[in-house]
């Protein structure tokens, strides 16, 4: 393999791979999220007493 | 008698003669120690990191004190922590346990400007390579466009131990020259109106669940795509996690100040002592000094177009400005974002989106860096 496909290759792979690995993260970040909401009275400011 | 006495002071003499007789590279770069630690002292550029390195720098080039020879001090240190990527990893574990991806996890979709920040590393490669650098000194130097020093610091250690003087130094530098090198790309590639963008405030939304499942959902994730980089990723999201827990609060403090503070002494100075003049002052160095430059304005400029994508997509809900946050310098690039965001809208407040971003960052040039190595592996080249 030359070095400039050797280069191509890892650029594409590359950028492609990290944007696909943190676009999956994401998703699954949101699908915590949505399993795990935060209930109201953890979001809610504490009043005092 | 007399003569012992003249032999005695012959070796009293010999380093300096030596320095006067062979030493010329060495005198530069007792003058490049000079300046780090300058740098370091007077102007505060990265303290911690160029104070040891600079110093490390000064010892190995006093000659004849044998410091880098095997059993040497600094030999030592170097084989206990840099050519194993122990010191790097290390901390790792307390950058994650310093980090608060709060902001990231507010809004998830903000991870893929992390990725845009990486982009200037795949694009520096390819002009290493134009330069002639091997395949593998190559992507050691494209890493520094990670922004992100530990990251910089493994795979040089690990495919370009040759090179790691410079590309550490490099990197830290860099890192720390941010808040001069992103504002006029920002400028530069925005429009007035762009830059004016008020985004919506962030929402409390994340419940403690998430934040405790999002180290490890994170290390299984890019362990899983990209195996070869998890040491990285585990170790940032191991201190992460045990942040996130709360019941090792011990551990915590201990990795994010006792255990940095010293591997980044050892680090520092293992750096420095890669920094023997005749080994350093090469043509390749200034090469990786202005690659390293080139990556990091690339970063900006795929991270601020990025930025201008969603933008239009968003139909102007994003401020493009944000986009430079994409990089692993943290938090210095979302400081900049905040301050040139307010610098065209005293109102405009960017902070938060920005620290979600730049904490993006973080986790994408260690993903960036994993995902080359392992596709490196995949490739038969290591």
């Amino acid at each position: 393999m030359d070095k400039w496909t050797f280069g191509l290759t890892l650029m594409i792979v590359g950028v492609g791979g990290t944007f696909l690995t943190l676009w999956v993260m994401s998703l699954v970040i949101d699908l915590l999220k949505k399993i795990f909401p935060l209930q109201e009275a953890a979001a809610a400011p504490e009043k005092k007493a | 008698m007399i003569d012992s006495i003249v032999t005695g002071l012959t070796g009293l003499t010999s380093g300096v003669v030596h320095l006067a007789t062979h030493g010329g590279p060495n005198v530069v770069m007792l003058a490049i120690a000079a300046a780090l630690l300058t740098l370091g002292v007077k102007k505060g550029v990265e303290p911690l990191l160029l104070v040891p390195i600079g110093f490390g720098c000064l010892l190995v080039n006093l000659p004849l004190s044998d410091l880098m020879d095997q059993g040497g001090f600094l030999r030592t240190l170097y084989d206990a922590g840099v050519a194993n990527e122990l010191f790097p990893l290390l901390i790792f574990v307390g950058i994650g346990a310093m980090t608060d991806f709060g902001p990231l996890l507010e809004n998830p979709k903000i991870l893929l400007f992390g990725a845009a920040g990486q982009v200037g590393i795949f694009l520096t490669l390819m002009l290493a390579l134009a330069l002639g650098f091997p395949e593998l000194e190559a992507v050691a130097i494209a890493v520094i466009g990670a922004c992100d020093g530990p990251t910089a610091i493994y795979v040089a250690s690990q495919y370009a131990p040759q090179l790691l003087g410079p590309i550490s130094v490099a990197a830290y530098s860099y890192m720390a020259l941010v808040p001069i090198i992103q504002p006029p790309i920002m400028k530069a590639m925005t429009t007035e109106k762009e830059r004016v963008i008020k985004m919506a405030a962030i929402k409390r939304s994340v419940s403690p669940t998430t934040r405790l499942l999002f180290p490890i959902v994170v290390t299984v994730i890019g362990g899983l795509i990209a195996p070869k980089g998890l040491p990285l990723l585990g170790t940032i999201m191991l201190g992460n996690f045990m942040r996130e827990s709360g019941v090792v609060a011990r551990l915590t403090k201990a990795s994010e100040n006792e255990i940095a503070n010293i591997v980044t002494l050892f680090l520092g100075l293992a750096i420095g002592a890669t920094m023997e003049g005749h080994a350093f002052l090469k043509p390749t160095t200034l090469a990786i000094f202005g690659l390293g430059f080139i990556a990091i304005c690339l970063d900006t400029v795929a991270g601020v177009g990025f930025g201008k994508l969603v933008c239009w997509a968003t139909g102007g809900k994003v401020n493009p400005l944000i986009g430079a946050a994409g990089i692993s310098a943290y938090p210095m690039a979302a400081r900049v974002v905040q301050v040139q965001g307010l610098r065209y809208n005293k109102k405009n407040h960017l902070l938060m989106h920005a620290a979600g971003a730049n904490t993006g960052g973080q986790i994408g040039s260690v993903v960036a860096a994993a995902v080359m190595l392992s596709v490196l592996k995949g490739m038969g080249m290591i």
